[in-house]
């Protein structure tokens, strides 16, 4: 039963850093994140993992194990051939804290920037009535445990860091918006101008590795794309539309964020704005 | 607004300071709830939390929020909840905080509704609600079997546009205070190991339970009881801590997963508890509390179930699968101690033979997927295996039932880690309708309190001292290892202070603590302080033993058995003396004082609510 594994583990920081290889017992059903927990209670205590459920809900654990963008917690042990060594390394698109913990704050401080959902009035009876056939699609969406992996595996994010590129996550964010059917804001200029989804050229790699199985190209990005599309080059969609009425959506500005660190605003304290310390 | 600390200060101590008018600790559902109201109300919000914003244990929760919405079952109401909740509590419940939370809970819902949650709809395209253990009508507002993750990402979502400020990663290691009232916290940044000052007119603590504190728990390993811990280190007083909620279902294999949670909703769909004969155990275990509401035989529960999750009124009784929590874990129990058990030591628990393989990937797609990755096992097809898992605390912070605020001025506590609304039991659901109902008033009464009092001073010495004991563990020549303590006081909370309690494994359980909590003022770290996952777990270590101390102190003062507190040599509720006592417990000079508190008088109006048939 007490078999051993090898894992070669990540150890540094944003200066750089080298894989550490270490061994552990392994047990029936363990996974990476439990080696990793070996090696930080027995071997390594200073060793740095972002983890919090272990169950695959909060999306904390993610890594690249053996290059393949994976959360720890739900990869098992057994998955990989005996006696070969198992690599973990950080998620490469993120600037590395310590370790496998990488600062994510990019995608928090996009999460402020896209307008939030602002919902047409009740009904009489003061419910909101929705058709479950109607939701079933968002609701997938809505599965997302904001793990970056998607993120991480996003070539438009990792080759064009500058580009205000919104990436996988903020993308189904924005379809999931524009596809509720309570919501009262056209998010479609800013998904074009600001959070630039027509730098998306769908190789899906984001879909391929998310671990809640959300479709995020075919039934978030490209729909979101066809929508944008529609709106600007098409005239004929654009003309029966305004023909054919229906409920006008109002056209959505982006938030008001300010630099203010203190009063007014949402800021997920970033790195490089944090004060003085020892 | 950062600067370098006071010239009072030794040069070694630096920091940042932040000023607020209302800090909340702990970014799970309460903490976000209560920074929501408190930046609505117009005042300065700080929401500080010791991991990524989103992430916290609320995620977890997966069956409902319960509130008596009525839109399946048009006979529920206000009343029949707070019934509910009063008698899952053993009446050891604040009954206006059972009354405030059964009135306001249905808006609450509605409220996050608006804010973009997208809950299961009924057939008319109003929210769905499902049946729940305790609930006597279907209450519980769901989205298949991940409702926590909807919560707190709607919460996330529209917090994040309400103008309040977030510290993520970053762990408060003491209340600073000034007698008897709070004037801030200090806290340390997770990733650089930096010192950070808050200086705040209100705090509201929301940092959710101890589960960790347990061997086998269901829990994150944030819920190392802090909220808890630093009320109590800064004066105020713990209510309840004998109350430990053991869930009934978690996994038991294989060894990575024991104790990772299975929703009571695998329950409310159909799902049926069976020993290794695959005979139903829940028959035998029917207590006289619940007699009369509950099916003494299997065609009444199955007729039960089928009338009352399509929309139509059961004459039937319920299932006794669906009795609250506290009895359904104690039946586990004694039918594995009697050696009807299945392989790895629990039960099992049957979905497969009662709904499609179709239906239990609709409504139960986490459960599936849980299953099918880490445990090899598909509940399509197969039973699955249950055990016990220690899940959540009904003890915690005491509070005033109107405002949330505890005895300390201006600390405010809301959630799991405040006391009082589920008294000895918790039932299902009803822990996302707290959070959301208290979270909200402790915000407003926090941001009131603010608004109404002077900004407090800080005090260097104070300050000071905060940072002597956090840079304590890295000055010592030699020491323990945290990650080897904490082992050691799972095991020993697990076995002595666990689901069955007796008085000479309670006086052990203490002695063992006095020892466990020596070894923690003896904890040696190494390295620096850039995201040492060691020194972390210090801090988790300090705070889980004052938690785990009162937790035995107060199971050894309640000599009965009542709701979630067990004992082998007093099986039975008193009706008399301890039927009208909490337990509290405080810090004094001479080390924790646990004493009995009478329960607050119940109004005329409120007893005839409670003895009201409907």
């Amino acid at each position: 039963m007490s078999a051993k594994a090898t894992l070669k583990v990540f150890r540094g920081d944003a200066e750089g850093g080298k894989f550490q290889s270490y061994e552990v017992e392994t047990y029936p059903g363990m996974v990476v994140l439990d080696a990793v927990h070996e090696i930080q209670a027995k071997q390594e205590p200073t060793l740095a993992v972002r983890w919090n459920c272990k169950a695959g809900r909060c999306g904390s654990c993610s890594a690249e194990v053996n290059g393949k963008p994976r959360l720890m917690c739900m990869t098992r042990m057994s998955h990989f051939e005996e006696g070969q060594p198992v690599s973990v390394a950080p998620m490469r698109s993120f600037p590395v804290i310590k370790d496998l913990v990488t600062d994510v704050s990019f995608n928090f401080e996009m999460a402020k920037k896209i307008p939030p959902f602002s919902p047409r009035p009740r009904e009489a009876d003061g419910t909101h009535r929705m058709q479950q056939q109607d939701i079933d699609r968002i609701q997938e969406f809505r599965k997302c445990i904001e793990c970056f992996l998607c993120q991480d595996v996003c070539h438009v994010i990792r080759d064009h860091k500058k580009s205000n590129f919104a990436g996988p996550r903020f993308l189904i964010h924005l379809a999931t918006l524009d596809m509720h059917p309570l919501d009262t804001l056209d998010r479609r200029e800013l998904a074009k101008d600001e959070f630039k989804i027509g730098l998306c050229n769908i190789t899906k790699c984001c879909t391929e590795v998310c671990p809640e199985s959300i479709h995020i190209t075919d039934n978030g990005i490209i729909p979101l794309k066809e929508r944008v599309v529609d709106d600007y080059f098409d005239p004929v969609k654009w003309l029966m539309r305004k023909v054919a009425g229906g409920p006008e959506k109002k056209k959505a500005k982006l938030p008001v964020i300010s630099d203010e660190p203190l009063r007014g605003t949402f800021a997920a304290t970033p790195l490089a704005k944090r004060g003085e310390g020892e | 607004m950062a600067h370098t600390g006071s010239p009072a200060l030794a040069p070694h101590t630096k920091y940042e300071t932040h000023e607020h008018d209302v800090l909340v600790i702990g970014a799970g559902g309460a903490g976000l709830r209560a920074a929501i109201e408190a930046s609505a109300s117009g005042v300065s919000v700080g929401l500080v939390c010791k991991s990524l914003l989103g992430k916290a244990h609320t995620v977890m929760a997966e069956g409902g929020v319960a509130a008596a919405l009525g839109y399946v079952e048009p006979r529920d109401n206000w009343k029949v909840h707070f019934r509910d909740t009063m008698k899952g509590g053993r009446y050891l419940n604040q009954w206006r905080m059972a009354q405030l939370h059964a009135m306001e809970a249905p808006d609450r819902v509605k409220e996050l509704e608006e804010w973009g949650a997208l809950f299961d709809r009924t057939p008319d395209g109003r929210i769905l609600q499902r049946n729940f253990g305790g609930h006597k009508y279907p209450r519980l507002a769901h989205v298949g079997d991940r409702t926590g993750l909807e919560m707190i990402r709607t919460l996330q979502q529209h917090g994040v546009h309400c103008g309040m400020q977030v510290y993520m990663e970053c762990t408060v290691t003491r209340l600073l205070v000034d007698g008897d009232r709070v004037r801030g916290a200090f806290a340390y940044w997770r990733d650089s190991g930096r010192f950070v000052v808050f200086q705040a007119n209100a705090v509201v603590l929301a940092t959710g339970g101890i589960g960790r504190a347990f061997r086998i728990n269901s829990n994150s390993w944030e819920c190392t009881g802090d909220g808890q811990a630093l009320a109590y280190l800064a004066g105020a007083e713990l209510m309840d801590m004998e109350f430990m909620q053991f869930h009934p279902t978690g996994m038991v294999w294989p060894p990575s997963v024991r104790g990772t949670l299975i929703t009571e909703g695998v329950r409310g769909e159909g799902g049926t508890l069976r020993n290794k004969d695959g005979k139903r155990i829940m028959f035998g275990y029917i207590p006289e509390l619940y007699a009369n509401e509950t099916a003494s035989a299997e065609e009444e529960a199955d007729q039960w179930l089928r009338e009352s999750t399509t929309g139509g009124a059961s004459k039937a009784r319920r299932t006794p699968d669906l009795l609250p929590r506290d009895i359904v874990a104690r039946a586990i129990y004694s039918e594995v101690k009697a050696g009807r058990g299945s392989p790895h030591g629990g039960v099992f628990l049957d979905i497969c033979t009662r709904r499609s393989a179709e239906d239990i990937k609709r409504k139960l797609p986490a459960m599936y997927h849980q299953f099918k990755e880490l445990g090899d096992v598909d509940i399509t097809k197969e039973p699955m295996e249950v055990g016990p898992t220690a899940h959540y605390t009904m003890g915690g912070v005491r509070v005033d039932p109107e405002t949330q605020q505890s005895r300390i001025q201006g600390l405010f506590a809301a959630g799991e880690c405040a006391a009082g609304m589920h008294g000895a039991n918790r039932l299902g659901g009803n822990s996302l309708s707290d959070l959301l109902v208290f979270g909200r008033i402790a915000g407003l009464h926090a941001a009131k309190y603010a608004r109404s009092h002077a900004a407090p001073k800080l005090d260097p010495e104070e300050i000071e001292a905060a940072s002597r004991e956090a840079l304590a563990p890295f000055n010592r020549a030699e020491g323990q290892n945290p990650f080897a303590l904490h082992e050691d006081l799972k095991d020993k909370m697990q076995t002595l202070v666990g689901i069955i309690r007796v008085e000479a494994d309670l006086k052990k359980g203490l002695e063992q603590l006095a020892r466990l909590s020596e070894a923690v003022g003896r904890i040696k770290v190494d390295g620096n302080r850039h995201y040492n996952a060691a020194w972390h777990q210090a801090f988790d270590m300090r705070n889980m033993l004052v938690v785990s101390e009162a937790m035995a102190r107060a199971a050894l003062l309640r000599k009965e058995s009542r709701g979630a507190h067990a004992r082998e040599d007093f099986p039975d509720m008193d009706k008399g003396h301890f039927s009208k006592v909490n337990i509290v417990s405080k810090m004094t000079p001479s080390g924790m004082e646990v004493r009995e508190e009478p329960l607050p008088d119940v109004p005329a109006e409120i007893k005839q609510v409670l003895e009201e048939k409907e």
